[in-house]
């Protein structure tokens, strides 16, 4: 089993719009990360693109389909496109996420979450165990931005990361906002879920950005948008991440009311300056 | 059970009349209906976004309120049934085409279909396609999706080409199809051959070996 192997250093997420100013020049980029979901047509302008960056650079492929938190079956056909699309590119990584997207035969498109009880975590598991075996290679599992709790959950979000990644053997991929956006939303303090985290198996960071709304009874709901700049509690909570983890492959997400080139690379280019202070501190 | 309440919120990201799905909760309050509807609204606008990303021209033809609607409409009846959303919308110009508020526009349909196989032809396996000879004038009303390298474009066909070309896709050969072709108005077998290569329409041609030729 291949095992994850992003460089310790800061990427994005690549955007098509960005082709020409990306490939105009070298990039002080550790590597770029796509959803595979876009690169599942059998040819043309994406894989063109995609074949291009990857002879300068790693790639880190990044499922948002596969739904290996349902309690029903993984979707076969999926995990063969899947399968094919890694021994396509041979990324440095691939990572999924911890919720359900397909329901029945109807695929609802977004990140649901998923309660948190044995009998979940088996089923997780299970999946997992089905994908690393599939692709042969170790994958990622990321934790979720969520905005509901479920009454039936008796495991700690923390708690049930750790014991897949004990189980499979997968890595984990910490996204730092959805820690913040998580945190604010249940009222727990994000740096006490850092804490209680496994951080000796994160292979992968992510920063991105959210908006604020207010919930019924009028409390901050931050919803995990992906289409503004890392707002500065994310930016100290990732600091945080690092004094205790070092440099970590981390990438900056921007999905949504996507920025110029420059913007985007600079949002890198902060989140790069970070992880070199990180090394300094490991090497002094 | 787990599989149950997934069942209930599936149900209540489809049903939008019906309230958060029952065991969900929030510290800050009995009825998380605007934190329930985060998620609906995700589903929504995402697979709106997707048809949107697909079909930019009906898009603009109809403006971007009354596509998002006419969309949000095609995806409570036909949601997607595969994580591909590149491919999510093959028949929403059947639906359109039934769509009460986009009756006076009879050309919208026609629009979209011609979107979904410029969408095809994009993301079509890669082939090279034979190399052309001179090119000639042609008018027509049927239309001809072809990616030759890496751009899709779109060419009008006459019926007779069309009507060529149509029977060589179907495998006929090539004397069978001009002959047919023949027969229609205006067809010109060297100038039909000419244009579809320039195109970049044709990437092989095989032998027939049927007859033990």
């Amino acid at each position: 089993m291949k095992a994850s192997r992003l460089p310790r250093r800061a990427g994005v997420g690549f955007k098509p719009e960005h082709f020409a100013k990306i490939d105009a020049r070298p990039q002080p980029l550790g590597f770029f990360e796509v959803h595979a979901e876009n690169y599942m047509g059998a040819g043309g302008p994406p894989h063109a693109r995609l074949a291009r960056l990857r002879e300068d650079y790693a790639l880190s492929i990044h499922g948002v389909g596969l739904s290996i938190g349902a309690m029903q079956p993984l979707d076969g056909e999926h995990l063969t496109r899947l399968k094919t699309l890694c021994d396509r590119y041979e990324p440095e990584s691939f990572s999924e996420h911890l919720a359900w997207s397909s329901h029945g035969e109807v695929f609802l498109n977004d990140l649901l979450p998923l309660p948190y009880t044995e009998t979940t975590l088996a089923r997780v598991a299970e999946h997992i165990d089905q994908v690393q075996e599939t692709l042969k290679r170790q994958m990622l599992l990321e934790n979720p931005a969520t905005y509901l709790l479920f009454d039936e959950s008796t495991i700690e979000e923390t708690a049930f990361l750790a014991e897949v990644s004990r189980r499979t053997g997968c890595g984990l991929l910490l996204d730092v906002n959805n820690v913040f956006v998580a945190a604010t939303n249940h009222r727990l303090d994000p740096a006490a879920y850092i804490d209680r985290f496994p951080l000796d198996r994160v292979r992968e960071l992510h920063l991105g950005g959210h908006c604020d709304t207010v919930d019924d009874a009028g409390f901050p709901l931050l919803i995990d948008s992906h289409d503004t700049p890392v707002t500065d509690p994310v930016w100290a909570l990732y600091e945080t991440v690092l004094a205790r983890t070092g440099p970590v492959a981390t990438l900056v997400e921007w999905d949504n009311d996507i920025p110029a080139w420059p913007v985007l690379r600079a949002e890198a280019g902060a989140a790069q300056t970070l992880l070199d202070a990180a090394l300094a501190r490991r090497a002094a | 059970m787990s599989s149950e309440i997934q069942d209930r919120f599936a149900a209540a990201l489809i049903d939008r009349a019906l309230p958060p799905p029952q065991g969900t909760s929030a510290w800050s309050g009995p009825r998380p209906e605007r934190r329930s509807a985060v998620y609906r609204n995700d589903v929504a606008s995402g697979l709106t976004g997707a048809l949107a990303t697909r079909f930019p021209a009906a898009r603009r033809i109809v403006g971007g309120d009354f596509f998002t609607a006419m969309a949000l409409a095609y995806a409570e009846r036909h949601p997607p049934r595969s994580p591909l959303l590149l491919f999510y919308g093959d028949d929403f110009a059947d639906f359109v085409a039934t769509f009460e508020p986009a009756r006076d526009l009879a050309y919208l349909p026609d629009v979209i279909r011609l979107e979904a196989a410029r969408g095809h032809a994009y993301h079509a396996a890669d082939a090279v396609p034979l190399e052309p000879g001179p090119i000639k004038p042609w008018t027509g009303e049927t239309a001809l999706v072809v990616r030759p390298r890496l751009l899709v474009d779109v060419l009008r066909l006459e019926p007779a080409e069309a009507a060529f070309l149509q029977a060589l896709a179907g495998g006929a050969t090539l004397g069978a199809a001009a002959e047919d072709a023949s027969a229609l108005r205006g067809f010109d077998l060297a100038a039909a051959l000419v244009r579809l290569l320039q195109s970049g329409a044709f990437t092989a041609i095989r032998k027939d070996n049927t007859n033990g030729h």
